[in-house]
């Protein structure tokens, strides 16, 4: 059995269908990302499965236990971090680490081998106010927090949003950490680029699940050519591609927009329209599709 | 459960510690509201200007002038016209004129002797302030009776107040205010900031029950109110000179059941109130203003609309209040207390059990 399945799981609210019947199982120390945008319905499934809200339908487990009538021993066995930044800014650091002991009625030095990799690079600061930490530590603390009672599962609600390039990295390597120690991760981010760090990923949106596979299957479904495509007037560029014969979609991509091609697209008739439209420096190269591209072409079915 | 609740305590403390501001107005205020109320504000009338129209300045009307010129209530004006009442009322120079009749000296004679005549004085008092003017104006005949030498039909005498200090009657109704602000309020708005910071989402995904989290809550709110108490208790006793002879433990003890009823009450409001401002405006719109207004604070309850009358029951000021009058004033032991003591305790066990009813332990 699945530490965390879920079936058919829906939760409105008022006219909102937040979550409309999803369904996806993750197995013991499998690091599992959702993967969507803001409104997707990542939030309200973490609060599901941490048992702070009852679902309208379906039904899930945590570690075999149900989350509408197992709720309370639910609470002991996992731990949550909340989306947003959920510890006392008027209490140090050390305090709120031994008030989350408390809490869970342990003490810090009962899971100090687990959380040391992470509390030891904000000890130096152990007597600052967490309001006053910086965007990565405070994750860190977060994180040190979540951990202190020795959860076998850990809801991560998009733990690195706000937070530094290096910050972001880093805080990845230290769940790559605790998946070595076994412990079962679900985490969110918006961020495409982290879902490669992932074992496996759900694609969400508007409250379904588009696929469900590892980064590698997911990139694999992408079974179109993909072209990146620039010039001196991108968005002129835009608008002329989106109107040429063969190109089924074509979307800006970070300094490129990239094109989806169809059955009939043919680069190098594009290249001399373009030109012949005026523009400049036109460059049309293959590329390799990304997670992103997959959310896009899944998306817009 | 009893031990290790004492971190959690703990954490309360440390919010309450830190924010210091919060700190000082909750032990400031209670000393300066009383202190101001005692000494600065008074219902008491002083310093009334009153002129005297007299056709004849005869002994007997001298006699009379002098009397309202050396009360330290007034302040003798002048003698002015009869056609000058309206101009010098209007102008505010005086707020009474004292209008003696042409035969004064002979109506009080023979008033004295048993005889019944008209009238001999008439007081014209500026009514514009009615507090002022209904107060003046007795106070002006009770001295002008003793000029007239009339023997009174009534004798007045004040119990428990003798000198209607306005302090006697301000000290329950602040009482009753404080300890609602500090716990109703404190309580409420620091359980409702834990939703609105979203430590809340932690703290309900904890093996904690939340009856413990909002225990070890209560507690130190509870422990500044009871300093709060002392200091209230303390001023009255050696600033305000109240007598308090029914026994301090009756007052301390009806004291604790109303701060214990005020805490639940800001919990029930937490459990309605999402946000901070929310929380405040519960607690100031539906406690407070009916709490001033309903408790017989500062308007007796027999003189509002007969309609508002039987809401005040629902006003735990109002019993809180006419209790600590009467211990505090009348100097009555607990036990002439019992009708407010009980509904007092009957409010704390129902707001208690729905509050704690109706907290939730998901977030929606």
């Amino acid at each position: 059995m699945d530490v965390i399945e879920i079936n058919r799981l829906s939760k409105r609210y008022g006219q909102v269908r937040a979550l409309d019947e999803v369904s996806l199982s993750v197995g013991r120390g499998e690091l599992f990302g959702l993967i969507g945008p803001d409104g997707a319905g990542k939030t309200t499934l973490f609060r599901l499965l941490t048992t702070l809200i009852s679902p309208d339908s379906g039904a899930a487990t945590v570690e075999g236990l149900d989350i509408v009538h197992g709720y309370r021993r639910i609470r002991e066995l996992v731990g949550y971090m909340p989306g947003r930044f959920s510890l006392y800014p008027d209490l140090t650091v050390e305090e709120n680490l031994n008030f989350f002991a408390a809490l869970f009625g342990t003490h810090v030095q009962d899971a100090y081998d687990l959380v040391a990799p992470i509390y030891r690079q904000i000890e130096p600061f152990k007597n600052r106010r967490a309001g006053k930490l910086s965007g990565g530590m405070k994750q860190k603390l977060a994180l040190s927090c979540a951990l202190i009672h020795r959860p076998s599962v850990l809801f991560l609600d998009e733990p690195t949003t706000g937070v530094d390039a290096v910050s972001r990295s880093e805080f990845w390597d230290m769940l790559a950490g605790l998946k070595a120690k076994d412990i079962t991760m679900l985490v969110s981010t918006p961020y495409m680029d982290e879902a490669q760090r992932c074992d496996r990923i759900a694609l969400c949106n508007e409250g379904r699940i588009l696929g469900i596979d590892t980064p590698a299957g997911i990139v694999s479904r992408f079974d179109s050519r993909l072209y990146a495509v620039s010039a001196g007037n991108m968005f002129t560029l835009l608008q002329a591609t989106r109107t040429f014969e063969g190109v089924d979609a074509c979307y800006p991509f970070g300094s490129t927009h990239h094109i989806v091609a169809g059955g009939n697209f043919d680069a190098a008739a594009l290249d001399g329209h373009l030109k012949a439209d005026g523009l400049q420096d036109v460059r049309i190269a293959p590329c390799m599709p990304t997670i992103e591209d997959v959310f896009i072409k899944l998306m817009q079915r | 459960m009893n031990t290790d609740i004492i971190p959690f305590i703990r954490k309360e403390s440390l919010h309450i510690l830190r924010d210091k501001r919060t700190l000082l107005i909750v032990l400031l205020q209670p000393a300066v509201m009383l202190l101001l109320f005692g000494f600065a504000i008074s219902t008491e009338v002083n310093d009334v200007r009153v002129a005297a129209v007299a056709p004849h300045r005869t002994a007997g009307v001298t006699e009379a002038v002098n009397r309202v010129a050396h009360n330290p209530n007034f302040t003798f004006y002048g003698y002015i016209q009869q056609n000058e009442i309206d101009d010098v009322l209007r102008r505010g120079d005086v707020t009474a004129v004292v209008v003696f009749a042409d035969d004064y000296d002979r109506a009080v004679m023979q008033a004295a002797q048993g005889y019944a005549v008209n009238p001999p004085i008439q007081i014209v008092v500026d009514a514009s302030n009615t507090n002022i003017a209904g107060t003046a104006s007795v106070y002006l005949q009770n001295i002008l009776l003793g000029t007239a030498s009339a023997q009174s039909l009534f004798e007045t005498r004040l119990l428990y107040n003798p000198q209607m200090k306005s302090a006697y009657n301000f000290v329950p109704g602040i009482m009753g205010v404080i300890f609602m602000l500090v716990c109703a309020m404190m309580t409420s708005v620091s359980i409702v900031r834990e939703k609105e910071v979203g430590t809340m989402e932690v703290l309900l995904v904890s093996p904690v029950r939340p009856t413990k989290i909002i225990l070890a809550k209560m507690i130190p709110y509870f422990v500044i109110s009871c300093v709060t108490l002392a200091i209230i208790l303390l001023i009255s006793r050696f600033v305000l000179d109240i007598p308090m002879s029914g026994g301090i433990g009756g007052i301390v003890f009806v004291s604790l059941i109303y701060l214990a009823l005020a805490l639940a009450l800001g919990l029930l409001i937490s459990t309605f109130a999402r946000t901070q401002i929310a929380a405040w405006m519960v607690s100031a719109v539906v406690m407070l203003m009916p709490m001033i207004m309903l408790s017989g604070m500062l308007f007796p309850i027999e003189n509002l609309p007969l309609v508002l009358q039987p809401l005040t029951c629902a006003v735990p000021a109002r019993w809180y209040i006419s209790a600590m009058r009467k211990m505090m004033i009348e100097g009555l032991p607990v036990g002439a207390a019992m009708t407010e003591l009980a509904v007092l305790c009957f409010m704390l066990l129902a707001v208690l059990g729905f509050a704690l009813k109706k907290f939730n332990d998901k977030l929606e």
